[in-house]
């Protein structure tokens, strides 16, 4: 005790306890980290969470830079970016980090979202989990929309055009409504900057109080896991889970692997490929916005095509809307939507496994087909797979109460 | 919470009384930030009238100006395909333009006070986006029996030469027409009606 490093741990461990009287630093680091106990059996898919929270924090990092040298008026915008990807040090970096950003982000999400419908995540007893989680993925589409918006391209002016114009179905309140967006009787330098300061501080802050909402959900209840049953049920004598592990170091260390992964690919798209041969950054948004002319072939970045498809599907503008509008909104009615008798795909029926996986085919399909150009035969093909999109939901909920399973483990299995 | 020596009726009151005053004060509070949002005076001032000089304008020949942001298009329609536009009309959604936004004196046929011309809002009226001019009378990928007219990129909205609506496409009425009067012959003032009418 009296050898200089003992002291100096001693010293150490007194001003823990001056700043835990005062502030509960320990006891957080234990209930969300070193005490907070997991499944051991997360496989794959466990991964995305903690990419989806790094990508999130790298877009605001990288945000607040591009924030330093873009300049939010319609006469500047464009220019400022190019004047950051080119006369900036690094600045074509720090831009590029945060477009792929965006996009690694979606499908980050979109996988999370999926786990969730393999695994049975969403069902009771994380229902309120899962609606805080759409509602994260509603703030991240305005987010991006927004975000696109700002470069000023023809991509930028027309979509934005397109998607403040779908406000306008509404019967009765649809113009004035527009115009209250707009800020202006069409796009304009109004509506530029207040999507910039809506994109800057709005937004990102309702994100941050959401995410530690979804985090505070998800500690509540505790994970769920691929075999989708409690790990609370069975507990050793100090009441911890006998099938869990702390998230610290387990899944620290297991999630910086994924990390590495996710920031080697990211490196590679972001120094070979940062278009993505247009899916990324169109073509179209490296010309000027210009109010008198619509690109010819106009489509959103690749994340909303899914939901286009269905717009475009319509012949009808307020059912167009109205179904686009549904397609989104369904997700948060999934967790009372499916009603098996178990949660986890790995003991449910083959018609589970097959709806699953026409639905993620409907969803890649409407995908490409809405960055399509549009034929009759393509138009066709997304009525198709719009119908087989709503039929998942509605066929899940009327069948899944009688759905056949397999016997469902008491403990965890590999 | 103390329940000693309480008056619950009069807690009740207070609590609903306060809540209810300071829900008001936040509706009222809220009244200018979203009020901030509607188009500035500056915005509104911008919706000034245009004068548009067509006497250079060519018969087949569009040209387009914006006013209040819109982009108006002028189009000078030949004789041959005025005469094509009542072949279209089984195919329209609204050929009388009765549920469309036009000023009286476009209530025809030609949705023009002087048929040569049509003056119209470029816009799309599904999704705002601007249509192409496809003025030839021939076969098209969407449509073989063509007959001229106006071609959306966005959604496929399809519009005769005279922006009227095709059925069995998203847009759900004719392109608009804006108010309008001549000057003289060769010049039009855009965003002004014609004397006599308002």
């Amino acid at each position: 005790m009296d050898k200089p490093a003992s002291t100096l741990t001693r010293k150490a461990g007194e001003l823990m306890n001056w700043v835990d009287e005062r502030l509960p630093v320990t006891q957080f680091y234990n209930d969300h980290l070193a005490k907070y106990y997991a499944p051991k059996n997360f496989n794959f898919w466990y991964y995305m969470g903690s990419l989806a929270l790094l990508a999130l924090v790298m877009q605001i990092v990288t945000g607040i830079f591009l924030t330093m040298n873009y300049k939010p008026s319609a006469d500047m915008a464009f220019a400022s970016v190019e004047f950051i990807m080119r006369d900036v040090d690094f600045g074509w970096l720090i831009r590029y980090m945060h477009s792929t950003g965006a996009s690694l982000l979606f499908i980050v999400v979109y996988l999370h979202m999926f786990r969730a419908l393999l695994y049975g995540s969403h069902r009771k007893p994380r229902e309120l989990l899962w609606v805080i989680g759409v509602f994260i993925y509603l703030a991240l589409m305005a987010e991006a929309f927004m975000g696109y918006v700002l470069p000023w391209g023809q991509m930028s002016y027309w979509g934005a055009q397109v998607i403040i114009n779908l406000f306008g179905a509404i019967p009765g309140i649809g113009e004035p409504l527009t115009e209250w967006i707009r800020g202006d009787y069409f796009i304009s330098d109004a509506t530029l900057n207040r999507f910039f300061a809506l994109h800057v501080i709005a937004i990102p802050l309702a994100l941050l109080v959401l995410v530690v909402l979804h985090l505070a959900a998800l500690h509540q209840t505790g994970s769920n896991n691929p075999d989708g049953i409690e790990i609370k049920k069975f507990k050793d004598d100090k009441g911890i889970p006998l099938d869990g592990i702390p998230f610290h170091p387990y899944y620290t260390v297991k999630d910086i692997f994924g990390v590495s992964m996710f920031l080697l690919i990211m490196a590679f798209i972001i120094f070979f490929w940062p278009e993505a041969g247009g899916m990324f950054l169109e073509p179209d948004n490296f010309v000027p916005a210009d109010p008198l002319v619509t690109p010819i072939h106009i489509k959103p970045v690749w994340y909303f095509t899914p939901f286009y498809a269905i717009l475009k599907a319509v012949p009808d503008k307020l059912i167009g809307v109205l179904l686009m509008g549904a397609s989104v909104l369904i997700l948060f009615f999934v967790p009372w939507i499916d009603r098996a008798p178990v949660k986890s795909i790995r003991y449910r029926g083959l018609q589970y496994k097959v709806m699953l996986g026409l639905f993620a085919v409907a969803f890649i399909r409407l995908g490409m087909l809405g960055m399509a150009e549009g034929t009759p035969n393509q138009t066709i093909e997304m009525r198709v797979w719009t119908f087989v999109y709503f039929a998942f939901f509605i066929l899940l909920f009327f069948l899944s109460p009688k759905e056949k399973t397999k016997p469902v483990p008491q403990r965890v299995t590999h | 919470m103390s329940t000693e020596g309480v008056n619950n009726g009069r807690r009740r009151f207070l609590i609903a009384t306060t809540s209810a005053v300071g829900a008001t004060g936040v509706g009222f509070a809220s009244v200018p930030f979203i009020k901030s949002w509607m188009p500035s005076a500056k915005a509104q001032a911008g919706g000034a009238p245009v004068t548009v000089n067509i006497d250079a304008l060519e018969v087949g020949q569009l040209l387009k100006v914006q006013w209040r942001g819109q982009t108006i298009g002028i189009l000078r329609r030949s004789e041959e395909s005025l005469a094509l536009l009542p072949e279209v009309d089984d195919q329209l959604r609204d050929p009388d333009s009765l549920e469309s936004e036009q000023p009286q004196f476009a209530k025809n046929e030609a949705r023009a006070s002087r048929p040569e011309f049509l003056v119209v809002n470029m816009h799309c009226t599904h999704l705002g986006c601007v249509p192409q001019l496809l003025p030839e009378v021939r076969p098209e990928p969407f449509d073989e029996n063509w007959k001229g007219g106006f071609f959306c990129p966005c959604h496929k909205s399809r519009f005769d030469m005279s922006g009227r609506v095709y059925r069995g496409v998203p847009a759900p009425k004719n392109l608009r027409i804006p108010q309008y009067s001549y000057i003289t012959d060769q010049t039009l003032l855009i965003g002004v009606a014609p004397a006599g009418e308002a």
